[in-house]
């Protein structure tokens, strides 16, 4: 397994080459958007939020999130289903100039292109270590639209070091969802005679 | 023996204790079986992933912090003894669902489904999820659930016969339509999951009594010959898809299986299934007044 530290935001060249089944360890600025930021991205195109997300990664993630001081403390913030943001995927990445999403379960084919047309990557981090990731996560740098969207929408900025993550879908089109699926179906097939 | 008058000023605490300890500490049994899970998976991804889990299970339960961001749609589900008043318990845990979204400890998870608007608190329209019934003896039983969205939905339904896999309305009709949930699933339900199975009754008890077998502890077996049987053969075909932690490929899919079976309509046969993450929140609130014990199942 090779592992990967990849500074933010990130140097294209380096995500461009990096390959399913690399450990990547992020260090710098990543941001959280689901459902409804991944909605507002695609039908509104915000300007404002340009600069919070070029160059980074988008972080399919609700986090758990307690109010400490004047600013804001983390306690769990593991990644969410990302599929349901296919719809929108390939264009948020495309429009935004990310480096690519974190989320889990994996995405489709349309994404798939769009990783391959902006070489831009797909990093899965592990769902539910939500305690064990909220402490990678170093400082909340700010959030956006948190009275409209509510806290597990909102665009949280998170300053992290050390966030660990997996390549499972790449630039090439390879994808470790696409090869599990396969092998399972053959072995679904095998068992169901 | 008279009995005793319900003290809700103690009971609303050991309410809050049991909804921290089912957020932040893992049922001993389930993290157990991730242990076994992870001392025998051979893979790097699913093995790294695993090593990655229980540091996360450590960690929670350690600091008090949430195991899962996804605090869940929690589910209650209160055996009352004589003259506890369901209004008086529903007020109870709203608040305590309340104090408990202040502290972090819960993530506010109630969308009104027409505004989109969060209600902050964890409450709203028929959530959290309550069913009641009696108690046997003189205490009260609170289980409580926390069921993450994502598991919530690979959950599904299937109507016997189904045809694309020849599955006719027999147990091996059964065995055929669950190793295919287990299949569609594939690591959305954050694998690896415990499956439990309903066969038969209608489309909304058959959910809740899959829901409900999420509460027995993760290595019993049914009492029913024919369905511990079943339990055996789906824990093990399911282990054989492959289809690993997260879905990243490796030894172990499916951490247990439950099945139970009620009477179904001559003209319905249904097989319900509830999938039930890895970080299974559960935990079993035994309230006698003066003293009580939360527990893991």
């Amino acid at each position: 397994m090779k592992s990967v530290r990849l500074d933010l935001p990130a140097d294209r060249e380096v995500v461009r080459s990096l390959r399913v089944g690399d450990e990547v360890h992020l260090y710098g600025r990543i941001v959280t958007g689901r459902d409804a930021a991944h909605k507002l991205l695609v039908e509104k195109k915000p300007d404002d939020l340009r600069d919070i997300l070029a160059g980074t990664f988008i972080y399919h993630c609700g986090p758990v999130v307690r109010r400490k001081g004047d600013g804001w403390e983390v306690t769990a913030a593991g990644p969410t289903t990302s599929i349901r943001e296919e719809p929108y995927q390939a264009q948020v990445l495309k429009d935004y100039g990310l480096a690519g999403a974190i989320g889990k379960g994996g995405m489709g084919e349309k994404t798939r292109d769009g990783l391959i047309a902006s070489g831009s990557v797909y990093l899965h981090a592990v769902g539910g270590v939500a305690s064990l990731l909220a402490r990678r996560i170093k400082r909340v740098v700010e959030v956006r639209l948190l009275e409209e969207l509510g806290p597990p929408e909102a665009f949280w900025v998170f300053e992290v070091e050390d966030f660990p993550a997996l390549v499972t879908m790449d630039s090439t089109g390879a994808s470790l969802h696409q090869q599990v699926r396969d092998l399972s179906k053959a072995a679904f097939d095998k068992l169901i005679g | 023996m008279p009995v005793a008058k319900p003290d809700y000023k103690t009971f609303e605490t050991a309410v809050y204790e049991t909804i921290v300890a089912a957020a932040t500490r893992l049922p001993a049994d389930v993290t157990a079986g991730i242990k076994a899970a992870h001392d025998a998976e051979t893979g790097d991804a699913a093995k790294t992933a695993l090593a990655g889990i229980l540091e996360n299970i450590a960690l929670a339960a350690n600091d008090s912090t949430p195991i899962c961001q996804d605090t869940g749609f929690p589910t209650f589900f209160f055996s009352l003894p004589p003259k506890w008043e369901r209004t008086r318990i529903v007020e109870i845990v709203r608040r305590c669902l309340a104090r408990a979204t202040q502290e972090g400890v819960m993530r506010p998870n109630a969308v009104d489904s027409l505004t989109g608007k969060n209600s902050g608190d964890n409450s709203g329209e028929l959530f959290p999820a309550f069913y009641f019934d009696e108690a046997d003896g003189p205490d009260l039983t609170l289980k409580l659930l926390l069921k993450g969205g994502g598991s919530e939905n690979v959950s599904c339904q299937y109507r016997l016969p189904h045809a694309p896999f020849k599955a006719g309305r027999d147990l091996a009709g059964v065995e055929k339509v669950v190793l295919h949930g287990i299949f569609e699933a594939q690591g959305f339900g954050c694998s690896p999951g415990v499956i439990s199975v309903a066969i038969g009754s209608d489309r909304a008890q058959g959910y809740a009594l899959a829901k409900k077998g999420l509460l027995r502890p993760l290595h019993d077996r049914s009492q029913v010959p024919a369905l511990a049987a079943l339990e055996e053969r789906l824990l093990e075909e399911g282990n054989r898809l492959g289809i690993g932690t997260m879905g990243f490929g490796g030894k172990t899919t499916v951490l247990g299986v439950k099945v139970a079976a009620a009477h179904r309509h001559p003209a319905s046969f249904y097989v319900t299934i509830a999938y039930g993450c890895w970080a299974l929140r559960r935990k079993v609130l035994t309230f006698g007044g003066e003293t009580h014990t939360i527990a893991d199942y």
